[in-house]
């Protein structure tokens, strides 16, 4: 109900308006060529006045202004990338050091240990060579002293021999004799004794 | 009782009546907004422009920004060759958002709704755009006439339709700015006037109807200056890349 009454004063205000328009109104001001002279000229000098200080004294300032600061971002985005690609060159140089040298560690590795090896080798040679000579040496020193062996031991015998028999029989017996039965003894049990 | 919404498009002198000869070049309150939207016009873009810092303020964002957006709009419906009019249509969008706007703040006139102020900016387009058309291409020119690749038999309809259309165009150019401008704030001052007729029962539904349409209505006065000045745009790109 309420909703009704309210669109019904909407609709009627609207006719009711819309007669006071019809009344009042006398067609559109715009129609009305009373100012028209008035307006052109005004507008012509404002507009005029708007566009010559624009044209001649704001837009070329507006205009350097961004020039200015594309020029600028340009220049720096430029150095920027210079930088970069100096950095980047850089970057390869160092790396190009590094694997240089890390080449050349290794060869003086590898080289240090062939001389290693190398010295290794000459002087084991230089000792097998020395322990063979001391070898050979002592070898024949001990052949010459096994060839001296039995002549000392005979002699040892004899003499003890003798000491013995002093002083079992308390008389000096001659040396000679009883070499010729040492000799004699060790001739028959040379070989079973001494080997040669 | 609401007042006749026509009122609003009155003009009226202000201040003394100038006279030269038989022309009445009276100050008047439309004079006073073309005043007003032009010296708003060059503050702010003065201030704009004052200095030029890496990072720019608001005001010089603002004045940039817009100088980008008519660059970029000239640049794109009529080329590179309309470099050396691109501080007039600068001018011309501008003078013709700001007088819309300031139109939109209420108990202000507005400039644009008056036929003859659109239909000078009009004819003056449609002047200079003709003769910078026959100064670029002589009489050749006039091959704007006579589209390309049209049957021999329908050429002179074409033609005569193409003549309607060019001469035609000032006139659509000034109707479609004022008559936009005019319909607009006619329409608000009349749901304004049922607001006051309903009172506190009835007048909310025209209330909110009138937030509405001042929304419509700055979006509308930002378009039609924006098609103003596209549409000189094309009108210019046509005199000066004669496509035809």
């Amino acid at each position: 109900m309420i909703k009704k009454i309210f669109f019904q004063t909407i609709f009627f205000n609207f006719f009711f308006i819309r007669e006071v328009f019809a009344a009042e109104s006398g067609g559109m001001p715009q129609l009305n060529p009373e100012f028209w002279v008035s307006q052109i000229f005004w507008l012509t000098l404002t507009f005029g006045i708007l566009y010559v200080v624009l044209s001649k004294l704001i837009l070329p300032k507006i205009s350097a202004n961004l020039e200015l600061r594309k020029s600028q971002i340009q220049e720096n985005i430029e150095a920027a990338e210079k930088q970069r690609e100096s950095s980047e060159s850089k970057l390869k140089e160092y790396d190009e050091i590094i694997l240089k040298s890390k080449l050349e560690a290794k060869n003086i590795f590898k080289d240090a240990r062939e001389k290693v090896l190398k010295d290794i080798n000459s002087k084991k040679e230089i000792l097998d060579k020395q322990i063979n000579e001391e070898i050979n040496i002592a070898e024949m020193e001990i052949e010459t002293l096994k060839k001296s062996a039995s002549e000392k031991i005979n002699k040892i015998a004899i003499e003890t021999s003798s000491d013995l028999i002093k002083k079992i029989i308390g008389t000096e017996i001659n040396n000679s004799s009883i070499s010729t039965i040492v000799a004699d003894l060790s001739k028959k049990n040379g070989d079973e004794n001494y080997g040669s | 009782m609401a007042a006749n919404p026509m009122t609003q498009f009155e003009v009226y002198r202000i201040g003394p009546e100038i006279k030269i000869g038989s022309f009445d070049l009276s100050f008047t309150n439309a004079s006073l907004f073309m005043v007003i939207s032009s010296l708003a016009i060059l503050i702010i873009f003065n201030l704009g422009s004052k200095k030029n810092s890496m990072l720019p303020n608001k005001i010089q964002l603002l004045a940039e920004l817009s100088y980008s957006f008519v660059s970029k709009m000239i640049n794109d419906t009529a080329g590179s060759k309309a470099k050396p009019y691109f501080a007039f249509i600068f001018s011309l969008f501008m003078f013709v958002l700001f007088c819309n706007m300031f139109g939109m703040i209420p108990y202000t006139f507005t400039v644009t709704s008056h036929i003859i102020v659109t239909f000078v900016l009009a004819a003056f387009i449609f002047i200079g755009v003709t003769v910078i058309g026959f100064i670029k291409h002589g009489l050749g020119y006039l091959k704007l006439f006579v589209p390309s690749g049209v049957p021999i038999v329908l050429l002179p309809l074409i033609v005569v339709i193409e003549i309607i259309s060019y001469l035609s165009r000032p006139i659509s150019l000034s109707v479609r700015l004022f008559a936009n401008m005019m319909a607009g704030h006619t329409m608000m001052k009349v749901f304004g006037g049922f607001v006051i007729s309903l009172g506190i029962v009835g007048g909310w539904l025209p209330l909110s109807f009138s937030v509405a349409l001042t929304g419509l209505e700055i979006l509308v006065a930002f378009l039609q200056a924006y098609v103003f000045a596209i549409l000189t745009c094309i009108y210019l790109n046509d005199a000066l890349n004669l496509h035809h």
